[in-house]
């Protein structure tokens, strides 16, 4: 059985459940889906899994939402675009099997995504949000994946519920505000995406799990054509060249492996292909987005068959071209960065030193490893070990930690 | 080797804990075939059983009361049974120490099969 079977039919079940109850009974949805988990483990556990676990729990989910309706019709209104087909026995079984049919839930999927990126959530609710209703998670796996509390993760996903339901029904996407919104839901994808690849927490395989979520949300919105524009193209395919990489990114003893030193064999040549193909599918527009850029340095990485052959200087120049379009200072760390491949470790140096606003990355690891790599390539090992010592405080996880530990060695020369 | 009934409960608190996300479910659903594979694999599994639905009607007293049930009154709910067969009671309780519905915080009822004396 696929280790994450329920979650990945929780999200197509409680899509299809909102079709028919309505999203302002959305938490009578995610009982019906809990009832049919739990029923699952019952028969499972005696009979075996069946053929086609999937059908099973949605056949189940539908018997559950016939019984729901019959018996709360009444108390109940459900969702306003089909009520009236569930008000009579006749209708009752072809409009929920219609709700349930592939087509339907894709499209029912795509609008909750729509309707999770509301203008009144804040960016952190909306993707706690995508997190919790399309992918199943829960409040304690997504508190895990970005080393928050569970309570307030908790809060978080309960506001977000409590405006999804004030809206009575999900976004319409022939809405005049479809653009806007299209916007707002890339942006929450690539927080995800990147809090997968980049983020805090220590569990390789959660972090994996949060990549292979984005993508396949990414890919939801680029199968429906108003969405599948050259900006989300660019978008799924920075997202495909760093997921390319991230089988080489943690050795086999479990540590960091940085990029330079990553052995490029181990790279998913199927990601880069599809990675690459989009970016050249994305280069179909007029606009030259921050993911293009994202996407065009990725590009640079994988099409490096080894690190010494990266071309830097391609790279500064997209990095300068980022600090145009979506300045921030960790752009600007990677920049300096990609300067000191350039043009030398002191070059590095001043460009982190020139970084704007530096204070944002105080709580940040990797601007002190930075320094500490670059004083180590000049030699200045006392002063390396001092910036990788200030980095190692500020370690968010056992892997960095560990990783950091191994470049303090390195300055003693060991 | 004698045959007995484990009987599984566990409060509506409890399982809904166990099966509370779609991850937890299916790390739950994952223990028991792990568990009842051990079982079958040492030839300790008798019956597999019947899963019971939770919907259902008790009728009580002299007067045929008929209620909804058993969820309404009931603190632990009846989830469900298998047959076994183990020497004798030591090795049954043994063998149901694993039963994940313990972990979760429910429990397993074990009763042997009465045995007709001729």
């Amino acid at each position: 059985m696929d280790d994450h079977l329920f979650r990945r039919e929780s999200g197509r079940m409680v899509a299809a459940l909102t079709r028919i109850f309505g999203v302002h009974n959305l938490a009578l949805a995610e009982d019906v889906v809990q009832d049919a988990f739990c029923r699952a483990l019952e028969v499972w556990k005696v009979r075996g899994i069946p053929d086609n676990p999937s059908a099973w729990l949605m056949t189940t989910a539908k018997n559950r939402a016939v019984d729901v309706i019959r018996r709360e019709r009444t108390a109940r209104t459900f969702a306003p675009e089909i009520g009236r087909l569930l008000e009579s026995e006749r209708t009752i079984a072809s409009t929920v099997d219609e709700a349930f049919a592939a087509h339907t839930i894709r499209d029912e999927q795509l609008r909750m995504m729509f309707s999770c990126c509301h203008p009144r959530l804040p960016e952190e609710a909306q993707v706690a949000l995508i997190l919790n209703i399309l992918c199943g998670f829960g409040a304690s796996e997504i508190a895990g994946a970005f080393l928050a509390g569970r309570a307030a993760i908790e809060k978080r996903i309960a506001r977000g519920k409590k405006v999804l339901a004030g809206a009575r029904r999900l976004f319409d996407l022939s809405d005049a505000e479809f653009t806007v919104r299209l916007s707002a839901v890339r942006r929450a994808l690539y927080l995800l995406f990147n809090e997968g690849y980049h983020g805090a927490s220590g569990e390789t395989a959660v972090r994996a799990d949060l990549c292979a979520e984005a993508i396949r949300l990414t890919a939801l919105l680029r199968e429906y054509p108003p969405a599948d524009s050259p900006e989300t193209d660019a978008l799924a395919s920075l997202m495909y060249l760093h997921a390319a990489r991230l089988p080489a990114r943690i050795d086999a003893a479990g540590d960091l492996n940085p990029l330079l030193d990553q052995d490029r064999s181990r790279w998913d040549a199927q990601f880069v292909a599809q990675g690459l193909a989009l970016l050249e599918r994305s280069a179909a527009g007029r606009e030259l987005t921050a993911y293009h850029v994202e996407a065009a340095i990725a590009a640079a990485h994988v099409s490096a068959p080894a690190a010494s052959e990266t071309d830097w200087a391609l790279i500064v120049s997209l990095y300068d071209r980022l600090m145009t379009i979506a300045p921030s200072p960790v752009v600007a760390l990677n920049r300096a960065i990609a300067v000191a491949q350039r043009d030398g470790a002191e070059r590095g140096i001043e460009a982190l030193r020139d970084i704007g606003d530096r204070e944002r990355l105080t709580r940040y690891p990797f601007y002190p490893a930075a320094m500490g790599e670059l004083e180590l390539r000049r030699g200045n090992r006392d002063v390396a070990r001092r910036h990788f010592s200030a980095a190692l405080t500020l370690a968010r996880n056992p892997t960095e930690h560990r990783f950091l530990q191994k470049r303090i060695r390195a300055c003693a020369g060991q | 080797m004698s045959a007995f009934v484990y009987l599984f409960r566990a409060t509506a608190d409890g399982q809904r804990e166990a099966m509370g996300t779609p991850e937890r479910a299916q790390r739950s659903l994952q223990a028991w075939l792990a568990w009842i594979h051990e079982l079958e694999a040492k030839g300790h599994l008798k019956e597999r059983g019947q899963p019971l639905e939770l919907a259902g009607k008790v009728v009580r007293g002299k007067k045929k009361v008929v209620t909804d049930g058993p969820y309404a009154e009931a603190k632990d709910l009846l989830l469900g049974f298998i047959v076994i067969e183990a020497r004798d009671l030591d090795e049954a309780v043994e063998l149901s120490t694993g039963c994940p519905i313990v972990e979760g915080g429910g429990s397993v009822e074990i009763r042997p099969v009465g045995k007709l004396a001729l």
